[in-house]
C-alpha cells in the first residue's frame, strides 16, 4: 500500500530556528490518520511543506507520489484545510463556491450545493460574518468539492466550540465514508483524534515518537500495576513507556506484541489518551535529560 | 484564476472608474471655451507673424481663476495618479492576502502559485496603464493650447514647456510607464514586506524618491544635448547669473527661437573660447546694470546653450516610459522568481 506522505530526513529552517528537522515519516493511504503532538513540534510546518506552502530547507517530501504543488494536477489532487480556516471575508458562501469552481477543473458543484445546505450555510451570507463553525464547514465544503484524493486538515477544530468540533468532525467522516478520501490532520486535542482516527502518529520535536494503526497500537500497550520491581529486571520484548514507583508499588506503560504471563501484575488496557501522553512525555524526559547531559 | 481576480479587483476598478469620470467630466465641460479662446487668440499662426509673445502672454494672462488653477491641479494629480495606483493597488492587491491567510486557500485550489500571480499582476497592471493612460490622454488634449501657448510667455521659467522637470511627466504616454512601474513596484514591496501598510509606505516613498531624482539627474541625459552658440550684444543681455567656482555667467538672451526647448546649462565663453569670468569687468561690479551691460555688449562674448530641443519630446517619451515599463517588467519578474521558490513564508 502506497504512502500518501513520505518525508525523509526532511527540515524546515526560518534564519536560525529549525521549525522542523530531520523528520521521516510515512503515512499510509486510506486512513483518517490524527498527528498528535505538543505546541511546537513541527505539525503545522510539516503540514504546510506537505501541500507545497513552504519549500523543504533539506530533506524530501512526497505526497500521493509527487513533489507537493508540483503544478495544477498535483495540487488538484489533495484538499487543504489552514489553521483557523482562512477565507475571504468579504465574500459570500455562495462566492466561494464560484471560487471553487472557477479554480478546480474536478469541482463538484452537486455535492457543495448539497453540504452547504445540510450544515446550514445561507449562500448569500458574507464569509466574514460566518462563525468558526461555519466557517471551518464552509472551508472544508470547499476542499471536499474539489475532490481531492487526500485531505490535509491543520488543526480543524481547536477554535470551535464542543458542539460545533462534533458537527465537524461527522461531516469529515460523512465525507470520508462516502467518498474514500484518505486524511491527515493535526490536532492537540487527543480526544477529537480518538473519535476519528484509524491510525496515529505523535511528534515531538520534529521526531515521530510512534506510528502505526489505533487499533494495533491500543493492543500492544498496557498499563501493568504490581509490586514494587526493577524496571531493567522486566523479561525482553517488554519495553517500559512510562513508569512510576511508589515505596511498595510500580505502575508501568508497556509495549509488547507477547502476551503477559507474569500474574503478579495487574494489566489495564490503554487509552488513546494515555498512550500520547506517555509517549510525549517521555520525550520531554528524553530531552531534560540530553540538556542536563550538555550542561 | 483571471475571473477571482477581476473579482477581488472590482473596488478598486470602481473607484478608478469614478475618479476618471469626474475627471472627464470637468474637462469635457470647460474644454471646448478654452479651445474658444486659443483659437481667438491668433496663437496657432502667430510664428508666421512673429508676434507669438505679445499674443501668447494676452492669452495666458485671461486664463485666470479655474484654468489658471486648474491646470496646476491637473499637473499635481497626474503626478500623483502612479504613485497612489502603486501604493493603494499594487501593495494590498497581495497583502490583503497574505495577512487574512486567504492566500492558503487560494494556493491550494487547482491552480499553481505563478498562474496567481500572473493573474493579478497581468490584470492589475493592465488596469494601472489603461487608468493612468486615459488620465493623461484627457489631460493632454485639454492642457494643449495652454501647453503651446506657454513656452512663449513673456515671464516663463523652465518649468513650462512640455519637455521639462514637471510637464514632461504628465503628457503623452509616460504616466503609462509610471503606473507600470509603481504597480509592479508595489507589488515587489507586497511580497517583500508583507505587510500592507509598511508595503504602502515604501511603495510610495521609494516612487517619490524615484519622480523626484529622475527628471534631474536622468532625464536630461537620456539623449545627448544639443548646442547653440549666440553672441551676445549690449541690447539681448538680460541679467547676470551666478554659476560654479566663483564664477558669474551672463545669462542667455530668451530668444523665441528657444521656446518650448529644454535649456540644461549655458556658459560664457570669450572670443578666445574660454570661460568668461564677469567679475573680471569693471562696470559689472558696481551697481551700474545699464554700464555693465554696454561693458559686455563690447566684449564678443557668446553664450553656448546645451539644450534638448522640443522636438525631441515624443522621443523623450518613448524613452521614459520605455524604460519604466522595462523595469517593471524586471520587477515582475524578480517576483514570480521569488514566489516560485516560496520565499513567501508564513
Amino acid at each position: 500500500m502506497g504512502a500518501v506522505i513520505e518525508t525523509c530526513g526532511l527540515g524546515k529552517r526560518y534564519r536560525r530556528t529549525w521549525a522542523l528537522r530531520d523528520c521521516t515519516l510515512a503515512i499510509p493511504e486510506g486512513r483518517v490518520a490524527g498527528l498528535v503532538g505538543p505546541n511546537g513540534a513541527g505539525k503545522t510546518t510539516l503540514l504546510r511543506l506537505a501541500v507545497g506552502l513552504l519549500a523543504p530547507t533539506c530533506g524530501t517530501i512526497g505526497v500521493l507520489g509527487e513533489a507537493p504543488a508540483a503544478g495544477p494536477a498535483q495540487l488538484a489532487r489533495v484538499g487543504f484545510l489552514a489553521q483557523d480556516t482562512p477565507v475571504y471575508a468579504r465574500m459570500s458562501v455562495a462566492g466561494h463556491l464560484r471560487l471553487g469552481a472557477w479554480l478546480n477543473p474536478g469541482w463538484d458543484d452537486e455535492l457543495a450545493r448539497h453540504r452547504i445546505a445540510q450544515v446550514g450555510l445561507d449562500p448569500r451570507q458574507r464569509a466574514g460574518s460566518l462563525s468558526g463553525g461555519e466557517r471551518a464547514q464552509l472551508a472544508l465544503t470547499l476542499a471536499l468539492a474539489k475532490r481531492p484524493e487526500l485531505l490535509i486538515l491543520d488543526e480543524p477544530v481547536a477554535s470551535l466550540d464542543p458542539l460545533a468540533r462534533r458537527e465537524f468532525l461527522r461531516g469529515l467522516m460523512e465525507a470520508v465514508a462516502e467518498h474514500g478520501v484518505s486524511v491527515v490532520l493535526s490536532s492537540h486535542l487527543v480526544a477529537d483524534l480518538e473519535r476519528v482516527c484509524d491510525y496515529l502518529v505523535v511528534l515531538v520535536a520534529s521526531r515521530v515518537r510512534i506510528a502505526g494503526e489505533v487499533s494495533a497500537l491500543l493492543a500492544s500497550h498496557h498499563r501493568l500495576s504490581g509490586p514494587r520491581r526493577d524496571p531493567g529486571a522486566l523479561p525482553a520484548g517488554l519495553e517500559v513507556i512510562e513508569e512510576s514507583h511508589t515505596d511498595k508499588q510500580s505502575i508501568l506503560l508497556v509495549r509488547t506484541d507477547e502476551p503477559i504471563h507474569d500474574p503478579s501484575w495487574t494489566i489495564k488496557p490503554v487509552s488513546m489518551e494515555d498512550l500520547v501522553l506517555a509517549y510525549m512525555s517521555r520525550a520531554r524526559d528524553d530531552r531534560t535529560r540530553r540538556l542536563e547531559a550538555v550542561s | 484564476m483571471i475571473r477571482l481576480s477581476m473579482l477581488q479587483f472590482r473596488a478598486q476598478a470602481a473607484t478608478g472608474a469614478v475618479a476618471l469620470a469626474v475627471f472627464a467630466v470637468i474637462l469635457a465641460a470647460s474644454g471646448p471655451h478654452l479651445f474658444g479662446m486659443y483659437d481667438s487668440s491668433g496663437i496657432a499662426t502667430c510664428q508666421a507673424h512673429g508676434d507669438c509673445v505679445p499674443l501668447a502672454t494676452s492669452f495666458v494672462n485671461k486664463l485666470a481663476g479655474f484654468y489658471a488653477v486648474f491646470y496646476f491641479i491637473g499637473i499635481g494629480f497626474l503626478l500623483v495618479v502612479p504613485a497612489v495606483i502603486g501604493t493603494f493597488w499594487g501593495a494590498p492587491l497581495i497583502t490583503r492576502e497574505l495577512e487574512a491567510g486567504t492566500f492558503q486557500l487560494a494556493w491550494t485550489q487547482s491552480v499553481t502559485r505563478a498562474r496567481w500571480l500572473a493573474a493579478k499582476l497581468g490584470l492589475g497592471a493592465l488596469a494601472a496603464m489603461a487608468t493612468a493612460g486615459l488620465f493623461s490622454l484627457l489631460l493632454t488634449w485639454w492642457s494643449g493650447p495652454v501647453d503651446t501657448a506657454a513656452p512663449f510667455y513673456e515671464q516663463n521659467s523652465v518649468g513650462f514647456i512640455r519637455l521639462g522637470y514637471a510637464l514632461f511627466p504628465t503628457r503623452g504616454i509616460t504616466p503609462v510607464g509610471y503606473a507600470a512601474f509603481a504597480f509592479a513596484l508595489g507589488v515587489t514591496a507586497a511580497i517583500l514586506i508583507r505587510r500592507t501598510v509598511p508595503a504602502m509606505a515604501a511603495t510610495l516613498g521609494c516612487f517619490a524618491f524615484i519622480q523626484i531624482v529622475w527628471p534631474i539627474w536622468v532625464r536630461p541625459h537620456l539623449l545627448s544635448p544639443a548646442h547653440t552658440t549666440v553672441a551676445l550684444t549690449a541690447a539681448n543681455i538680460s541679467g547676470l547669473a551666478g554659476g560654479p567656482g566663483g564664477t558669474t555667467f551672463v545669462s542667455p538672451p530668451s530668444l523665441p527661437a528657444m521656446a518650448g526647448d529644454w535649456v540644461l546649462s549655458f556658459q560664457t565663453i570669450d572670443p578666445a573660447g574660454r570661460p568668461f569670468n564677469v567679475n573680471t569687468v569693471k562696470a559689472c561690479l558696481g551697481n551700474n546694470f545699464q554700464a555693465c551691460q554696454n561693458a559686455l555688449g563690447r566684449l564678443h562674448l557668446r553664450d553656448v546653450i546645451a539644450y534638448q530641443p522640443a522636438s525631441r519630446f515624443w522621443a523623450f517619451q518613448w524613452y521614459e516610459t520605455g524604460i519604466f515599463f522595462a523595469t517593471a517588467l524586471v520587477l515582475a519578474g524578480f517576483c514570480f522568481w521569488w514566489i516560485g521558490r516560496r520565499r513567501l513564508s508564513i
